[in-house]
């Protein structure tokens, strides 16, 4: 079946099974690594990407649920000046170790800051609630997002 | 000695490593792609004990294979202590999980096709599951005559004698439970076979370890084996000795299909075939004399080791020698034992045994105070060990224990003194508790001087630049920075003048496995004293290399035979506090505070340490709490991550921690042992804030609501 969404700012058309996981298609088909499997059943977040805008694990999402969205992974997001405020600010506050589930957590960052530019620390840390990290017990995560929320107009409206 | 300001290399520079990980471009194994690779799965045994009648394979398509025990071409055993757990089953399977085979192939789908055809018949053997089963004589034994990896007694004093004349005998035991390290990166390795040498790539702590194993499975000589480490998403234990059977798997698989061949596991898998911190019951008996003094520790420790040896000896001896605690006492027997069970084997956990032993002993103390009618922690105070006095092994404190201070730190931060009192008062269901603790750093006993034997390479290139050459891998914990720093530091240089990369066997030597906190004391102490060497060289002309090896502190006394002298050359402490609230209907315990006084010599960058204090929090709060993982009849009740829980951004308070640092003069800077040392402590002090919160004594790890109430309705 023929699908067609837009992948990091381009319009691309894959002919695949509209069952297979949009983790799959990321990684394999399209080559975008920075996509991780984590857990493959929807609980860690490291697969996370941006649908539409908003935050979506795609270890189970069927690539057939995005026809005609809009898709961003961290290769895309990466280029921005977003991005670049969020890592210099996640890796002031050390905020990453190991990295496997860091780029989920900036695009879970990004998803928040889009909803709510000034967030408290009780809604960053709900916001980054559907990412697990093992390595840093989410203190530097949650830091370099505050730091960020609170001196940045990136996001503001 | 006093509160020292931070020293220039305590400072927090930049990661190298962060950036690219941010962004997602460095590659993990699993994202690793060799032309012409096939993916490969494991077929593991479903029941706990079994021979293996038979195995039906179907006619299989062109292009995929099966890998087995025949396709081993040296010795069918993982190198580690022993080498009894085989790569791939022969004719029985232990646990649930595992290895008998690989499919390999190029369609991981196909592959699981292929999985689901293949039929095992087994015939059931009645299995082992605890302590209560060795001996059983209807259950033939797993391993030796009573189901025992290993069996140890210290003693210092005659505890027999103490016995007999106690005024009170205080006694008590304590259970802790497995955990799983769900380090988020899988277990993976891919093996690449050029018709000569073999190379293996994967997540791993231990590049030299792999490579041991390899040798012994391939039956190869050395230098036809290369292992490569790739960039490591977390490991906490978890790949000190499980990389080595699954590299042996990819070897074998890429020499038998001639192709790359990939093995990356999925979490379901990872969860209930790879290792588990040590389950354990600690039994603690304390005789008090007239005055009310403590005269004597018999201490009973047994762990459940699962169905191989891997590192358990070494597990229990680091339980063993924390079995006191912080704690002067004058006489002490600790007997330890490694229970062999059909379940999956336990492994390296950070802090390594320490925090079973830790529970047990802090708990037994509080427990003890409060039946004394005194303050636990005025109580625990007035035992604390000091220099001079003697370990549990009967070495020496060499070093000034900081501990009283940290304590004072400890308890001004927290507000525990007022804080104490008036949850007593209230008679509410709020408590705080305090644990006090040491990490023994680096390898235990001769580890470092007869096992490891570290040796470095610092090299400076032709263009000024100086790279580090060492085993050590970087696997989240910050090891490329703080080596960097402190080669840099002692060169005078920037850190960017300092190279580090991933190791390669064909490239480092063996700087020893990524373990026991000792990468920035051991081979950092190394890496300072090349550097020192170096800096004298530093303007001639070419390339220059410099090798350290291993030389043991002159302070140190050790008999490995009989467990005397001095187990570690220093320690590491630690305190910590933790505030909680006991929901009186559902029991729930709701984290509202935490706090840490630690001393880790002088901090390799104040940021990194600062890390590693943070996730051992994290993952000690977990522990304790809600990191449920239980074993039924060989089989985890918990599969994946939506029923093994571990702590989300949302479940516990940002700790406060301050860093008291006592330099050690044998280590880089002044610095000890820090990876490790955040764990070991979290666990006694939530335990002792629920225990003051709801008036009832916790013998239990986790601290689920489950216990509570069973434990509320048991005594009522």
């Amino acid at each position: 079946m023929k699908i067609e969404f837009t992948l990091n700012n381009k319009p691309e058309t894959v002919d695949t099974d509209p069952m297979r996981r949009l983790l799959d298609v990321l990684r394999d088909d399209f080559g975008l690594s920075g996509v991780k499997e984590g857990c493959g059943e929807g609980e860690c977040g490291a697969c996370s990407v941006l649908v539409n805008g908003e935050i979506v694990f795609s270890c189970i999402t069927p690539v057939g649920t995005v026809e005609g969205c809009t898709i961003l992974t961290i290769e895309g997001y990466r280029k921005t000046d977003r991005y670049r405020t969020l890592e210099k600010a996640l890796e002031e506050a050390g905020g990453v170790q190991c990295g496997f589930c860091t780029p989920g957590f900036v695009l879970a960052a990004e998803a928040l800051l889009r909803r709510n530019p000034h967030p408290s620390e009780d809604e960053i840390r709900e916001g980054l609630s559907g990412n697990l990290c093992r390595c840093t017990g989410y203190s530097g995560i949650v830091e370099g997002i505050r730091a960020v929320a609170e001196r940045e107009g990136l996001w503001a409206t | 000695m006093a509160v020292i300001g931070p020293a220039a290399i305590s400072r927090p520079v930049p990661r190298p490593d962060v950036p690219e990980k941010i962004g997602g471009s460095v590659p993990y194994i699993g994202d690793i792609r060799f032309p012409g690779m096939l993916y490969a799965r494991t077929l593991r045994s479903s029941v706990p004990r079994a021979r293996i009648a038979a195995i039906e394979i179907p006619s299989m398509p062109e292009g995929y294979f099966v890998v087995d025990k025949h396709d081993v071409p040296g010795k069918n055993g993982v190198h580690m202590l022993t080498d009894e757990q085989p790569f791939f089953a022969e004719d029985k399977v232990n646990y649930v999980g595992e290895p008998i085979l690989l499919v390999a192939g190029p369609d991981r789908e196909e592959i699981d096709r292929i999985l689901k055809k293949i039929r095992v018949e087994y015939e059931e053997v009645p299995p082992v599951f605890c302590e209560e089963d060795s001996g059983n004589p209807d259950v033939p034994p797993l391993f030796g005559k009573h189901d025992l990896f290993c069996e140890y007694e210290i003693k210092r004093g005659t505890v027999e004698a103490e016995f007999e004349k106690a005024a009170l005998i205080f006694e008590d035991e304590y259970r802790t439970g497995a955990q799983e390290h769900v380090y988020i990166e899988p277990q993976g390795m891919a093996g690449v076979f050029d018709g000569e040498r073999v190379t293996v790539y994967g997540s791993m702590q231990c590049p030299y370890y792999v490579k041991t194993a390899l040798v012994q499975g391939l039956g190869w000589e050395e230098d036809m084996i290369r292992v490569v480490q790739t960039t490591t998403g977390g490991a906490f234990g978890g790949k000190e000795e499980y990389p080595s059977l699954i590299a042996g798997h990819v070897a074998f698989a890429a020499i038998k299909t001639g192709r790359p061949v990939l093995l990356v596991f999925d979490r379901a898998e990872d969860v209930y075939s790879t290792t588990k911190r040590h389950p354990s019951r600690i039994r603690i008996r304390t005789t008090v004399d007239g005055n009310g003094a403590i005269t004597a520790m018999d201490i009973d420790v047994a762990l459940d080791g699962g169905a191989y040896v891997g590192l358990s000896p070494v597990v229990l001896q680091r339980a063993m020698f924390a079995a006191t605690g912080v704690y002067r006492i004058p006489c002490v027997r600790v007997k330890g034992r490694v229970f062999a069970t059909n379940s999956v084997p336990a492994g390296a956990f950070r802090g390594f045994g320490a925090p079973q032993a830790f529970f047990a002993v802090e708990m037994h103390m509080h427990s003890l105070a409060e039946k004394l009618k005194k303050d636990p922690l005025e109580f625990k105070r007035s035992y604390m060990l000091g220099r001079g006095d003697p370990t549990v092994t009967d070495g020496k404190i060499k070093e000034t224990v900081p501990l009283p201070r940290m304590l004072d730190r400890l308890c001004a931060l927290s507000g525990y003194d007022s804080k104490s009192r008036t949850f007593k008062k209230e008679g509410s269901s709020r408590g705080i508790g305090v644990s006090l603790f040491f990490h023994g750093c680096a390898f235990t006993g001769s580890g470092e001087k007869d096992k490891i034997k570290a040796k470095v390479l610092l090299k400076k290139q032709g263009d000024g630049s100086v790279s580090i050459l060492v085993s050590s891998v970087e696997m989240g914990q910050g090891a490329q920075t703080t080596l960097r720093k402190i080669v840099a530091q002692t060169l005078g240089f920037d850190i960017g003048r300092v190279r580090y990369e991933n190791p390669d066997t064909d490239r480092v030597p063996d700087s020893g496995p990524t373990v026991a906190s000792r990468t920035v004391m051991i081979v950092g102490g190394l890496l300072a004293r090349a550097a020192g060497r170096l800096k004298e060289r530093m303007d001639e002309t070419g390339e220059v290399e410099i090798e350290e090896r291993y030389v043991q502190p002159p302070h140190i006394e050790w008999d490995q035979e009989t467990f005397r002298g001095d187990a570690y050359p220093v320690y590491s402490w630690g305190a910590n506090a933790v505030e909680v609230e006991v929901d009186p209907v559902t029991f729930e315990v709701s984290v509202t505070g935490v706090w840490g006084v630690y001393d880790v010599g002088t901090p390799i960058d104040e940021r990194i340490v600062g890390g590693q204090i943070e996730g051992g929090i994290s993952q000690g709060l977990g522990y304790a709490t809600v990191e449920v993982l239980q074993q039924q009849k060989g089989r985890l009740l918990q599969k994946n991550l939506t029923d093994y829980i571990i702590p989300s951004s949302k479940e516990f308070p940002d700790p406060v921690y301050e860093l008291y640092s006592s330099p050690y003069e044998y280590g880089p800077f002044g610095a000890k042992c820090a990876g490790e040392l955040p764990f070991v402590g979290v666990a006694p002090a939530l335990a002792a804030a629920v225990q003051n919160a709801t008036g009832r004594p916790v013998r239990r790890l986790p601290v689920s609501p489950e216990y509570l109430f069973e434990a509320a309705n048991d005594e009522d």
